[in-house]
């Protein structure tokens, strides 16, 4: 079960014909799904597209109602192979993933459903995870597009549009026989705002309809002839086809004054930011009204010739605003103009940085240079010749004192404990090399861990350190892997390929129940009950199932001394092959969204319940931190007493401290000192709890007050 | 960088052109950002406004400083074109979870003096950067207040996450409640609570915490900062603090407070605090050694310095005396004050029960250090039977100290203090002490300054058992330098950066790169 429910959200999805919608902008693209008649969906998890797989795993009700199929698959190769139902069926499917990250991982299926083409529109939503937040690689998800030769959608990032492009996007894909890619940036995904509904249309044709009615045909798969043919067919039948509905639907749009002599072209997913830079130039109102002529794309791939021809007729100078690098579509505008021998300048990455995101004040310096250089006429004297620069504040200073804050573990993270174990067995044997891999787990880069030299891929931590397997060497390599990774490619590219290649290092596989980084969706060992879904599949069988001899599984991860104990022999032990830890514990954040609400409910009937809180004696810290340095936890933090004989802040844990141990267990393994504690509270205790504690009170007190009667007790000062 | 702040020229045909307000959210992951970022928008939305939020989720949200965005204009019917992300010099109304994130708003633009007002919690969430420092890694809170101030058109800076614990509810709930006080957007108080109510979840407490917020702010836009108190100088110490206890008891202490009115007045707290901590830690006449070592530097020491030489020694002499022994420890977790304590922190309410687990990791040293100091170096001098000895005794140990056995176990344990002085401990920190503050006295004729830095050293040990050795290792690394040093002018600054350099990092890296740069220094004395 996800992070977040979303059953408020489910019932939006119901919303009919004339209704206003009103949410995140993922959302209304479920919704506009469901307008469309879709058959089946299918996609994997991440950031910004999550919450589009949430919402439709919590609406099983009115997916069943219409008869659409939903899977959560188990990659994005799988979820974009899943689209092969709309190869000779007329069937509307969509996949949806993180880009370029799981396009990436789609490729192969992507290129192969763009070969033998589709019958059924199929549509690819990638959540663009570009710029600042982003946690991968920055790419473009373009170049799939250009290579695979599937259409590129980038609408304008409101509401209205999006749903809009969903539509477009499945009669495009049907008209010319391609896959078209949806791409939406991380800020539309998560843009709060309306749309006025339609009704939900039940697919034509069902999955079940189709499997009734089985059909095939050579020529849409992907072998010699039909291969050869189907490249053909790209360039002469499904491009022009593309390219006239493109046109002749007026996908992209023309603002501003028809004439001119500069225009801006931009990709649909700027236009807001274009137009703010003009607002702000003057040269715009509050409602996008302008006088400078714009060429929005919302279509990206294929580029329209006529439209762009027609767009810079009579016109000096045009911009191109393309974020990200290579600068396809800017390339392929100057040579459109280049060969039609026009004399009209494209501008672009001049102005424009070439990396990197156009954030609001690089798109203000970037069109503002555009127009001082081309249409200075077209700007107000102020912003010609500005009386100051800067906000006349210096802030060069504040650069040294602000710390960074890059995300990290949570409180109580069961992952936590593994990096403390990981360091502390370090200490003892040295630095190993250590492979990363993506997941929660890979904050493990940061301080206070600081391990792990490289992450390559989901899934792919242990594979990256597939080339550290000499006879020659006195130290193993480590290797990490989550269990979302584990089930999405590590189990055979990773754990196969270990065995297989007869690795001797370690590898530690990541248990915590969740794919907890893209916002906990179940996934296969899954320890949850799932209506929908098949769980409790241990990730240990599997291991053994791939040939795995020396196999430990670590039930609890916040046993740092078991942790620590059991990578020593793991680096340590004799024996020849992969040594593979399971370390299993639930991710925190979900085990308090299930356990709190139950839990101050038990209290609330007057339930006998413990909770464990940790606490710091601060008389008897030190303030040397060496607790934090194995621990990072939020909860964990520095405070200072009143005190002038002590210099340093001391340690302290605050109220939202979820009693893990981690603290308790660190102190313990790595022997650093008696300050920690845990304090269990028994709310409603039983007869047996009361009297004991009396009892134990009374005697405690009694020998208290003997002690304190002898010595002299000083008040806080 | 074009700057950017002329109105808008209005575009001919568009009489209903309405301005934008722009107000960002900068948060830590956790802190509830996206309920506030709600709240704001379903308030404008209240009051008859577009608006739209937008935020980056994902794994940037696990503690990491987040923002949450947000656009609004009246409804005209028409629809504004906003956009996704603030832009430096265009925000409006900057609102900060966390004081270290109004700093990096600062730095990124998002506030400027023309236009923004900036609403920040003044509490601080320590970054892991800043915790794992061996010294005091935090960030100076003062650097940030002082460069807000000039940066913003308003400030209004205030803890607003105690004000949210205070009404059992979360900083989401007061930084509304300091944006309604704030009046920057055109909102009356009522619409924002009913955003709060229609919330559903926890309505009551959120309420309050917003309310209190909202009443702060009102009041905050008038009053400066206060400033922190000035620590109050002791006229006597016979009257100082309170003290009870058996009467005897009561008379040898009257007996030591007088010798500390004899003291300079600027010696007097610091020597009151450490006689406190002294006696309190062994008995009366620890207390009088502490006073016989202290008397030797104010008796060296002169006005003309400020008398640092005996503020440093009656602070050190006191941490250094005060050793972390496993009887300290015991002797601690065994007072009825910390049962107290701990029932406070832990909120223990009535009817409830406490249990309490203590973590121990005795070593061999430990243990030896508890015993006579005879038989303890008896021990320690026989590897065999140490190492025999140490594998019996060193592992974790949990103890309960709200069970009988448990706490006995402590409290015999606290109860070896009356025989300390004849423990191994005592006599190998007692020489250790001795070494020092002889070594730091020897030098006040020559180098005033250095003493004072040589006993200031004292500040680097502290710590158990591995770590402790460690601050044992870089205190004695941070003297080695003293040969090398004395005789210079800047000796004593030198010894200061070295102690420095020594709390940066834990295995001393800086303090060896430092070492390093003293050695290039020459021998020979600067004339």
């Amino acid at each position: 079960m996800a992070e977040r429910s979303f059953a408020k959200e489910v019932e939006k999805l119901r919303l009919g014909a004339g209704e206003e919608f009103a949410g995140e902008g993922i959302l209304a693209i479920t919704k506009a799904l469901l307008q469309c008649g879709v058959g089946y969906v299918g996609g994997y998890q991440g950031a910004p597209i999550s919450h589009l797989m949430d919402v439709l795993a919590d609406a099983q009700d009115i997916l069943g109602e219409l008869g659409v199929h939903f899977e959560a698959s188990a990659s994005e190769a799988t979820a974009t192979a899943m689209l092969a139902a709309s190869v000779h069926y007329p069937i509307r499917g969509a996949a949806t993933f993180k880009s370029t990250v799981g396009t990436n991982v789609a490729s192969d299926a992507l290129a192969n459903l763009a070969s033998g083409g589709v019958t059924g529109g199929a549509l690819i939503i990638v959540g663009e995870d570009y710029g600042e937040g982003s946690s991968i690689m920055q790419e473009r998800s373009h170049a799939f597009a250009m290579k695979s030769q599937v259409w590129l959608l980038d609408p304008r990032p409101n509401l209205p549009s999006i749903v809009k492009a969903v539509e477009d996007g499945f009669e495009l894909s049907e008209i010319s026989n391609t896959p078209v890619m949806l791409q939406v940036r991380i800020r539309c995904c998560h843009v709060h705002g309306h749309f006025i509904a339609k009704d939900n249309k039940r697919p034509p044709m069902t999955v079940a309809d189709a499997l009734d009615a089985p059909r095939r045909d050579t020529g849409r798969i992907v072998l010699p002839p039909a291969s050869f043919l189907h490249e053909k067919e790209k360039v002469q039948k499904r491009w022009p086809a593309a390219v006239d509905f493109i046109a002749k639907n007026k996908i992209n749009e023309f603002f501003g004054s028809d004439h001119g002599s500069v225009g801006i072209v931009m990709q649909g997913g700027m236009y807001n930011s274009v137009i703010r830079a003009l607002q702000r130039l003057g040269l715009a109102d509050t409602y996008g009204e302008t006088d400078v002529p714009l060429y929005v794309l919302n279509a990206v791939y294929p580029l329209i010739h006529d439209e762009f021809l027609a767009f810079c007729e009579g016109k000096q100078s045009v911009l191109v605003v393309e974020e990200g690098q290579p600068n396809y579509i800017e390339q392929a505008f100057a040579a459109m103009l280049h060969k039609a021998g026009r004399g009209t300048r494209l501008v672009g990455k001049e102005h424009l940085p070439m990396a990197g995101e156009y954030t609001g004040q690089v798109m203000l310096d970037g069109i503002g240079a555009f127009l001082r250089a081309e249409a200075p006429h077209l700007l107000p004297g102020e912003v010609r010749a500005p009386n100051k620069v800067g906000n006349g504040v210096d802030t060069a200073d504040l650069i040294n004192v602000v710390p960074g804050r890059p995300p990290g573990f949570c409180i109580g993270c069961p992952e936590r404990p593994i990096f403390a174990a990981t360091k502390l067995v370090e200490q003892e044997l040295g630095k190993h090399h250590i492979a990363s891999d993506i997941g929660c787990h890979l904050f493990s880069i940061m301080p206070p861990f600081e391990l792990g030299a490289t992450t390559m891929g989901y899934g792919l931590g242990p594979a990256s350190a597939s080339a550290f397997n000499s006879p020659d060497a006195k130290r193993r390599s480590i290797s990490f892997v989550g269990d979302g990774g584990f089930w999405h490619n590590g189990l055979t590219s990773s754990i196969g390929n270990a065995v297989f290649n007869k690795n001797d290092g370690v590898i530690v596989i990541v248990d915590n129940f969740y794919s907890a980084a893209t916002g906990g969706q179940d996934i296969l060992s899954s320890r949850a009950g799932n209506k929908t879904k098949s769980t409790k599949h241990p990730i240990t069988e599997a291991v053994k199932g791939m040939g795995v001899k020396w196999l430990r599984h670590v039930d609890r991860t916040y046993d740092v001394g078991k942790m620590q104990d059991t990578l020593r022999e793991a680096l340590t032990t004799e024996e020849k092959g992969p040594k593979v830890i399971v370390a299993s514990s639930e991710c925190m954040l979900n085990r308090q969204r299930r356990e709190k609400p139950l839990v101050d409910k038990a209290i609330k009937g007057g339930e006998r319940v413990v909770k464990p809180k940790f606490g710091v004696d601060e008389d008897i810290c030190t303030g040397d931190h060496a607790c934090m340095r194995l621990s990072g936890c939020p909860s964990l933090s520095v405070k200072s007493l009143d005190d002038p004989l002590r210099d340093d802040p001391v340690a302290s844990i605050d109220q939202n401290c979820v009693g893990c141990g981690n603290c308790g267990e660190v102190a313990d393994a790595a022997v650093l000192c008696p300050s920690f504690y845990r304090a269990d509270v028994v709310h409603n205790p039983g007869r047996w709890d009361r009297f004991l504690q009396s009892a134990r009170r009374t005697v405690i007190s009694l020998m208290q007050r003997r002690r304190e009667s002898r010595r002299l007790t000083f008040a806080d000062a | 960088m074009l700057d950017q702040n002329s109105p808008l020229r209005p575009k001919s045909g568009a009489a209903d052109n309405e301005s934008v307000i722009k107000l960002a959210v900068l948060a830590v992951g956790g802190q509830g950002g996206g309920v506030l970022a709600d709240w704001i928008t379903d308030v404008a939305e209240r009051n008859g406004y577009v608006a739209q939020s937008t935020s980056v989720a994902g794994v940037a949200q696990r503690t990491g400083a987040t923002i949450y965005y947000i656009e609004m204009a009246r409804d005209t019917g028409r629809l504004p074109i906003f956009a996704l992300s603030p832009s430096q010099g265009d925000v409006d109304i900057l609102i900060a979870a966390e004081l270290m994130e109004a700093g990096r708003a600062i730095i990124r633009g998002f506030v400027t003096p023309d236009r923004t007002t900036l609403i920040t919690s003044s509490h601080r969430i320590a970054a892991v950067s800043e915790k794992i420092e061996p010294g005091d890694g935090r960030a100076s809170s003062s650097k940030v207040h002082a460069t807000a101030e000039a940066a913003s058109k308003r400030f209004i800076a205030f803890d607003m996450e105690k004000i949210a614990a205070d009404n059992g509810s979360m900083i989401s709930a007061s930084l509304l409640g300091a944006l309604a006080g704030s009046d920057a957007l055109p909102f009356t108080r009522e619409s924002y609570e009913q955003a709060v109510s229609a919330g559903g979840r926890g309505v009551k407490a959120s309420l309050a915490a917003f309310g209190a917020a909202f009443d702060r702010a009102r009041g905050a836009a008038a009053a400066p900062s206060p400033k922190p108190a000035e620590p109050a100088i002791v006229e006597s110490a016979l009257s100082a603090g309170r003290v009870s206890g058996p009467q005897n008891l009561l008379q040898g202490w009257q007996a030591l407070a007088a010798r500390i009115d004899l003291m300079p007045i600027a010696v007097r707290d610091m020597a009151l605090r450490g006689l406190r901590k002294v006696v309190d830690y062994q008995d009366i006449a620890y207390g009088r050694d502490y006073l016989d070592r202290l008397d030797k530097a104010v008796a060296m020491d002169s006005a003309g310095h400020g008398h640092a030489l005996s503020i440093a020694a009656a602070k050190h002499l006191a941490n250094a005396m005060c050793y972390d022994d496993m009887i300290r420890v015991a002797d601690l977790k065994t007072r009825s004050t910390r049962d107290r304590r701990v029932r406070k922190e832990v909120g223990v309410k009535d009817g409830s029960v406490l249990q309490v687990t203590e973590y121990f990791h005795p070593r061999i040293e430990e243990f030896c250090g508890t015993l006579p100091a005879g038989l303890g170096s008896y021990i320690e001098n026989r590897p065999k039977l140490a190492g025999f000895l140490d594998r019996r005794i060193n592992r974790g140990r949990r103890i309960r100290t709200d069970s009988f056995v448990g706490f006995a176990a402590l409290w015999f344990i606290g109860g070896l203090r009356r025989w300390r002085r004849r423990l191994l401990r005592h006599e190998v920190e007692m020489a250790h002490m001795e070494r020092w503050y002889s070594l730091a006295l020897s030098h006040v004729p020559q180098d005033y300054a250095l003493a004072v830095e040589i006993l200031n050293c004292r500040r680097l040990i502290k710590g158990y058992s591995d770590t402790h050795a460690r601050a044992q290792s870089k205190f004695d690394r941070v003297l080695s330098a003293l040969d090398l040093l004395k005789g210079r002018p800047d000796a004593a600054d030198w010894i200061r950066r070295l102690r420095e350099a020594a709390l940066k990092d834990e295995k001393g890296d800086m303090l060896d790169g430092a070492l390093k740069t003293v050695a290039t220094l020459g021998s020979s004395p600067v004339t």
